[in-house]
């Protein structure tokens, strides 16, 4: 018993026993699919986040002309990803930069945090209950490039929204294994720490963009 | 008797709070907002009562395998490739922390909001050390370049209104010009720490659920710094209490819907951070070393009293000092604790002890406020009394650590003469008898009245007792 590990759990298991009480019934919100992405889209909009109903063959080009509009010079993507490859192939000339995320952050750190101007990722999904965004990064798709850049691109498809977090978890199969890092993400970044006013893009993203792929598309 | 006497001054700073008007209008308009915003989302009253019976019992469940559960989810860290470490003191904690950072020869760190590191004086240990800590969180970033403690355990600088924040700012950042522009502000704090966050050599955080189930790191914020913290720098360190813990994934929907919307009053918080391992083969960001260090600090004694007990559920979502009429009027600071309010007040003298915080139990009106809005039923005002019981009786076993300390003479004798009083007719009868007579000719500042006075007018005793009165009207108390 010298470890404080061992003090720790000994005294915990000396502990009188209370009986591990059943979890009552709680039922997530559900709704129909009409319903969920409208709830999905006006949840996303309340937290301040800027949705646009795309298609699976127009979203690369619906894509470079709001950024343009912004203005924006530059915008990282991951190269090795399908969506990232339909990117690049469709982009052309003009419109912002495209900047793959190929390399270990350690010699890509200086364009994140201080040179990009927007980072795009795919998500696994969207919950319509609270607005969010399922992103589960990868190999091919880095955590960082949802964050650091000042706007954030996102691709949802209608098809993947769930209701609620609970469904995501089941349905998506959660619990048999988690990646390294999985981000709901819910808006920009914000803050109230100042007498409770908002103000947005404290740390991360100021803007998030999320573009909805229509389930009918063409 | 008191061991830390300089800390029982709960009394003291609270009439020192109570007449500082800007303080009293700063947390009036902020808990004024919470209350309202966290009204709006539970408006479905139908919904409340069942979410929160579950978070409960989730909670309590927890508790119930708390042994087992940590066990558990110490098999599943280590098997991610996540360190974990147990420390029975905050001065082991500090120990353990600094020794990640020294043998990784980390100087800097980037550090997200805990209210545990907080409790264990961590940034003023590392600095000891050498060792800078930079807050990140825009509250914590705040209070820490005004050299002061969290107020709030959701909403650090919750006392300070935008005219001290805009004059700190221009004071402390190099080129900083005063501005009240909140966006402004918000802009410079960006600035000044996204070199902090490129630069650190580690990043620690707290930790809100810890998921034994899959050996998974919850943890919630709105502004992106903690999951900077928790993935630009090489290495994290997250620190947690040993009872943050939940047996199941299925466990954190419900609680994440009870948390931002009782603390704030969102539905969500815009970031849900869910780390599982460090960076892993082919990887290109994270951090390479995760730590989670398991603090107890007098939580396993807690969790052996099965009433006490209940305190340990607590989610930390603060809607019961956005409720509580005392610290809502008096501030986080008045409590010199790290964590004020209600949960403070309950759980401080069970960690710390009696003899060290017996005044905090005191600080309540005991009008459940707290325990109507509490997302996972803790009976606060119920156990408060039950602390405040102990803290003037002498030890029994079982009993929290320091009970009896509070102890008077002058309380214990007043409780005999009472009891003398109340036990035997005729000496109650002579004795109000007294009082009718002679009862109004106590001067106010009597020892026992003095306080008492200090706040209302003198009761005046009625020539008559009711019982007096009862038989002239011809009732019979035999
Ligand atoms: S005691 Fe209840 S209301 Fe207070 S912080 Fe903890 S969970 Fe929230």
């Amino acid at each position: 018993m010298n470890s404080p590990r061992e003090r720790i759990l000994a005294r915990l298991k000396a502990a009188p026993k209370s009986a591990a009480p059943l979890r009552p019934d709680w039922t997530p919100p559900a709704y129909d699919a009409a319903a969920r992405k409208a709830k999905f889209k006006a949840m996303l909009e309340a937290s301040h986040a800027d949705v646009h109903e795309v298609t699976a063959a127009d979203w690369p080009e619906r894509l470079k002309s709001i950024l343009a509009n912004k203005g924006v010079g530059s915008m990282v993507y991951a190269p090795a990803t399908d969506a990232g490859q339909r990117l690049a192939q469709s982009w052309g000339e003009g419109g912002p930069a495209l900047v793959a995320y190929d390399r270990p952050v350690e010699e890509f750190k200086e364009v994140l945090v201080s040179r990009a101007d927007a980072g795009f990722t795919t998500t696994r999904g969207g919950i319509a209950h609270t607005g969010s965004l399922v992103l589960w990064p990868t190999s091919d798709e880095p955590r960082l490039m949802s964050l650091l850049p000042p706007i954030h691109v996102a691709l949802v498809e209608e098809s993947a929204l769930t209701d609620s977090l609970a469904e995501t978890i089941r349905v998506q199969g959660w619990a048999n294994g988690m990646p390294t890092n999985a981000v709901l993400v819910s808006g920009p970044s914000k803050t109230a720490d100042i007498e409770q006013t908002l103000a947005y893009g404290v740390h991360g993203p100021k803007e998030l963009i999320v573009l909805l792929i229509g389930s009918e598309s063409p | 008797m008191v061991a830390d006497a300089h800390k029982m001054e709960f009394g003291a700073k609270a009439h020192v709070a109570l007449n500082d008007p800007k303080l009293r209008a700063n947390f009036r308009r902020a808990m004024d907002g919470l209350m309202t915003k966290r009204a709006a989302q539970f408006a479905d009253t139908g919904e409340w009562t069942s979410l929160r019976a579950r978070g409960a019992a989730i909670r309590a469940n927890a508790l119930a395998k708390l042994p087992e559960l940590l066990e558990q989810l110490e098999a599943n860290c280590l098997r991610n490739g996540i360190h974990v470490h147990w420390a029975e003191t905050t001065a082991e904690a500090n120990a353990i922390v600094l020794g990640i950072l020294e043998a990784a020869g980390a100087r800097t760190v980037i550090k997200g909001k805990s209210m545990v590191t907080e409790e264990m004086h961590l940034n003023a240990h590392l600095e000891k050390n050498g060792i800078t800590p930079v807050e990140s969180d825009l509250g914590e970033y705040i209070i820490q370049l005004a050299g002061e403690a969290p107020s709030h355990i959701v909403m650090p600088c919750i006392h300070k209104n935008k005219g001290e924040i805009a004059e700190l700012f221009h004071d402390k950042i190099e080129g900083q010009p005063y501005t009240e522009n909140v966006d402004e502000l918000t802009a410079a704090a960006r600035k000044a720490l996204r070199g902090a966050f490129a630069g650190a050599d580690a990043g620690i955080s707290g930790v809100n659920f810890a998921v034994a189930e899959t050996g998974t790191l919850v943890l919630i914020e709105n502004e992106g710094n903690g999951r900077l913290s928790t993935t630009l720098p090489p290495l994290h360190i997250a620190v947690t209490g040993i009872e943050k813990v939940l047996e199941k994934l299925d466990d954190v929907p419900p609680l994440l819907s009870l948390l931002p919307r009782s603390a704030t009053g969102q539905p969500i918080t815009t970031y849900v951070n869910m780390i599982s391992s460090p960076r892993k083969d082919g990887e290109k960001d994270g951090p390479k070393a995760v730590h989670l260090v398991l603090l107890d600090n007098g939580r396993s004694r807690v969790h052996g009293d099965t009433e006490l007990r209940d305190t340990l559920r607590c989610i930390r979502c603060a809607a019961c000092m956005n409720h509580c009429p005392v610290y809502t009027r008096v501030g986080g600071h008045t409590y010199t604790f790290t964590y004020p309010g209600p949960i403070g007040k309950l759980l401080t003298p069970q960690l710390e002890g009696i003899d060290c915080a017996g005044d905090q139990p005191h600080a309540s009106t005991l009008c459940r406020a707290c325990a109507d809005v509490c997302p996972v039923q803790i009976p606060i005002p119920d156990l408060l009394v039950r602390l405040r019981t102990e803290s003037v009786r002498p030890a029994a076993p079982g009993a929290v650590k320091g009970a009896g300390s509070m102890a008077s003479s002058s309380e214990t004798m007043g409780w005999k003469g009472w009891t003398l009083l109340y036990g035997s007719p005729l000496i109650y009868r002579i004795g109000t008898k007294m009082l009718g007579w002679f009862g109004n000719l106590m001067p106010s500042s009597a020892p026992m009245l003095k306080q008492w006075t200090s706040v209302r007018t003198k009761p005046k005793f009625a020539p008559k007792s009711l019982h007096e009165l009862a038989r002239e009207k011809g009732f019979c108390d035999e």
